[in-house]
């Protein structure tokens, strides 16, 4: 089965088959870490521009580390964001680069739709890796495998999204990947966090609850976003004490789950914020086997995007 | 220069503020109205244009539009805005103060009438700031603007917040007849959006702009009129809650006038899928309720006036990522078109009211001499072919950032005569020395 995508934007425009092929390639790459030689010639000859107008360690790292074990060679372009405002065009950078020949431009943005922009006009592959609010559709690929994974299944399984929905584009791309695979999503955060027309905005519906017992009873995963400490300046919550009290998941409030709950976050963590220390390291959690995962899984994407087989 | 008698022969001419909708003959001689009837003989040396199955108006009059001088020549100029308005079948534009620097004093309006005259196309009328700077703490000396040829007064695109400072502007514009234009916006509920919010502001990760931020202005602007009996003008309406906040306050009988843009009775937020800047603008587009509320509102005459709300920006501003985009979009050459397709041949608005929506309303809403054919009226006419089918393409405007490059409308202005003179002929400008 092929992938007919030329960039990976979000998750969106992936259908069930998409996204199942993408867990699907990935397994094989995952087993290749635990070999002594961790590389394949795959992508031998082929370039990888990393254009980060954002900070970013870890999704970085792991396209970095993913394109190297594709043996495929990397240049990573770190802009400061405040150019972004300064009138430096997008384009005229990935112009540039598309002029040195590179095969694929991962892109990190802090404005949504910039990744879509630049699809547009250049030749590359561009693989959203994050843009503003909107999506960050290798996180929520990984999250998904991880889930697989560990559970042997995503259908019909309770996933809770706990925290700051408005700004999250890993809660929008799980959104789209979970409903696509057929689970059940409730989202839980105070309303300042979440617009209401989430409910209804992904097609499937989705939950909307305030309480965490109710977002928790019953739940298979429970997905901790961070906290972008400086919303409280916006009034979207009075302190971040409070905030830890309703929604910040420690163990009192993860037994309100079931038993074998597993725990994720996409990382970095505040610990003691939207989530306790017990919790992140205790043994539900899979925050770590996310990071490993997110190697193989961006892997897969970068091999399905230059027209490998599944 | 005085301009050549000319007759516009055979056309239909709809002129509602006289009431008439007939085949008549229209002489226009010393850049006044002449004569008009049945196949009038006006003389030798009398040049001829043939409106045969065309519709003959007043000249047509844009009441928003920027046409970014002084301080923003990239996107647009008083010369090549108003041969954009030509183009479009425009004989009249009132431009809009939030130039760099702001029309907030004599001078900024002497110069741009200076501007207009030497090098307009159409007539220009330029509508001051309420406050210095349009910063929304002082207003700017209202009386001698006045004095000096302008014709409202607005803090269009940085609208004033202060209600007691707003009152004011009402109650002190009304001293000297002239009204307050404003651009319905909540400071604080605006912040930061960049579209309408709803569901595909929440798919697309970008900042809605709730639709309560246009209309807890509306209704507090209907307050103020109560308070102040001044004339007030909301502009470029675009939730279906203004237009029935409108409808009220006018069945009570406050002087309030309002008008929409063609693009909010033609498009909904769903152009903006894709990150189309082209569909960016303020207030944005909304959603197909508002747009049936819009059209309702045309055709019922709670919305007075259709405005373009004319906003030029550079191909380079607008291929930015959406969020750092520009608002607005040019509309002076795409209205009659717009109007003509979208709200008669689509929705049944009769040519009348289409018509007025041009012409005798915001003459009316501001004052202006035009808007109508009157013998002894200024010689502004538009005619407009109503079966020309034409496709949205090339701009005179300098800039080009239209949603509707590529469509198809029928209904396109042919002839547009300033003060007796043809500017526009056919699709092809003509220069004079000296237009107003």
């Amino acid at each position: 089965m092929s992938f007919k995508h030329k960039h990976l934007l979000g998750l969106e425009n992936l259908s069930t088959e998409d996204i199942d092929t993408v867990l699907r390639t990935a397994t094989p790459f995952k087993t290749l870490f635990t070999r002594s030689i961790k590389k394949v010639p795959t992508l031998r000859g082929k370039t990888v521009a990393q254009l980060f107008y954002e900070p970013s360690t870890r999704t970085r790292t792991s396209f970095e580390l993913a394109a190297a074990r594709l043996s495929a060679d990397s240049l990573s372009l770190s802009v400061d964001s405040s150019s972004v405002k300064k009138g430096e065009s997008l384009i005229d950078t990935a112009l540039n680069l598309e002029a040195m020949k590179v095969d694929f431009m991962v892109v990190r943005h802090p404005v949504s739709g910039a990744p879509e922009l630049l699809s547009k006009s250049v030749q590359a592959h561009v693989i959203n890796a994050g843009d503003g609010n909107h999506e960050h559709p290798t996180q929520g690929l990984l999250d998904l495998f991880t889930i697989q994974e560990k559970k042997n299944k995503i259908q019909d399984l309770n996933v809770a999204i706990i925290g700051d929905i408005l700004h999250s584009r890993v809660a929008r791309s799980n959104i789209w990947g979970l409903t696509k695979m057929g689970a059940n999503v409730r989202l839980c955060g105070p309303a300042t966090l979440i617009p209401k027309e989430m409910r209804t905005a992904f097609g499937k519906s989705v939950q909307v609850t305030y309480d965490m017992k109710e977002a928790l009873d019953g739940a298979d995963v429970a997905y901790v976003l961070r906290l972008q400490l400086e919303r409280q300046q916006e009034h979207l919550f009075p302190s971040l004490r409070e905030y830890h009290e309703f929604y910040g998941l420690d163990m009192r409030k993860l037994a309100w789950a079931k038993k074998d709950c597993v725990v994720m976050h996409p990382g970095p963590m505040n610990r003691g914020v939207e989530i306790a220390s017990p919790v992140a390291d205790g043994p539900q959690s899979l925050i770590l086997d996310q990071v490993t995962n997110g190697i193989a899984v961006r892997m897969a994407v970068m091999y399905l995007l230059a027209g490998g087989k599944a | 220069m005085s301009s050549k008698p000319l007759l516009i022969r055979g056309g239909h001419l709809v002129d509602p503020r006289n009431q008439r909708d007939e085949v008549v003959d229209v002489f226009l001689s010393d850049g006044k109205v002449k004569e008009i009837g049945k196949a009038l003989h006006p003389g030798t040396g009398v040049e001829v244009y043939d409106a045969t199955g065309k519709i003959v108006t007043p000249g047509l009059i844009d009441m928003h539009v920027h046409l970014r001088e002084p301080g923003q020549e990239e996107k647009e100029t008083i010369a090549t805005g108003t041969a954009a308005a030509a183009m479009g079948g425009f004989t009249a534009v009132a431009c809009m103060p939030n130039t760099e620097p702001a029309l907030d004093n004599v001078s900024q309006i002497q110069f741009v009438l200076m501007k207009a005259r030497s090098e307009g196309h159409v007539r220009v009328y330029p509508v001051g700031a309420i406050t210095k700077a349009q910063e929304g703490k002082e207003l700017t000396e209202i009386g001698a603007m006045f004095r000096a040829g302008c014709v409202a007064l607005s803090d269009d695109g940085h609208p004033v917040s202060n209600s007691n400072l707003f009152r004011r502007a009402l109650e002190y514009a009304h001293t000297f007849g002239i009204p307050v234009i404003d651009h319905c916006e909540d400071a604080d509920l605006f912040k930061g959006g960049v579209m309408n919010e709803g569901e595909l502001s929440s798919r697309l990760g970008l900042k809605g702009i709730p639709r309560q931020a246009e209309y807890i202005v509306v209704a507090r602007n209907i307050a103020l009129c109560e308070l102040t009996q001044a004339h007030i003008h909301l502009t470029h309406l675009s939730t279906r809650e203004s237009i029935a906040l409108v409808r009220e306050a006018k069945k009570r009988g406050l002087p309030i006038t309002a008008d929409t843009c063609p693009h909010y009775f033609t498009l909904t937020e769903d152009a903006v899928s894709g990150y189309n800047t082209l569909a960016k603008m303020n207030p944005p587009l909304r959603m197909e309720s508002d747009r049936l509320a819009i059209i309702e509102g045309l055709l019922d005459g709670t919305l007075d006036t259709i405005a373009s709300d004319h906003a030029p920006h550079t191909f380079a501003q607008k291929s930015r990522e959406f969020s750092v985009a520009p608002f607005g979009i040019i509309g002076l050459e795409t209205t009659v078109g717009l109007l003509f397709t979208e709200m008669i041949q689509k929705n049944g608005m009769s040519i009348t009211a289409a018509i007025r929506s041009l012409t005798e309303a915001p003459a009316k809403a501001l004052n202006l001499p035009g808007g109508h054919l009157s013998v002894g009226a200024l010689a502004d006419v538009t005619v407009i072919d109503p079966k020309l089918r034409w496709d949205v393409k090339d701009f005179v405007s300098k800039s080009r950032n239209s949603p509707f490059v590529g469509r198809s409308l029928t209904g396109k202005a042919t002839l547009t005569i300033v003060d007796g003179h043809v500017v526009m002929r056919d699709g092809h400008l003509i220069k004079n020395s000296q237009v107003n």
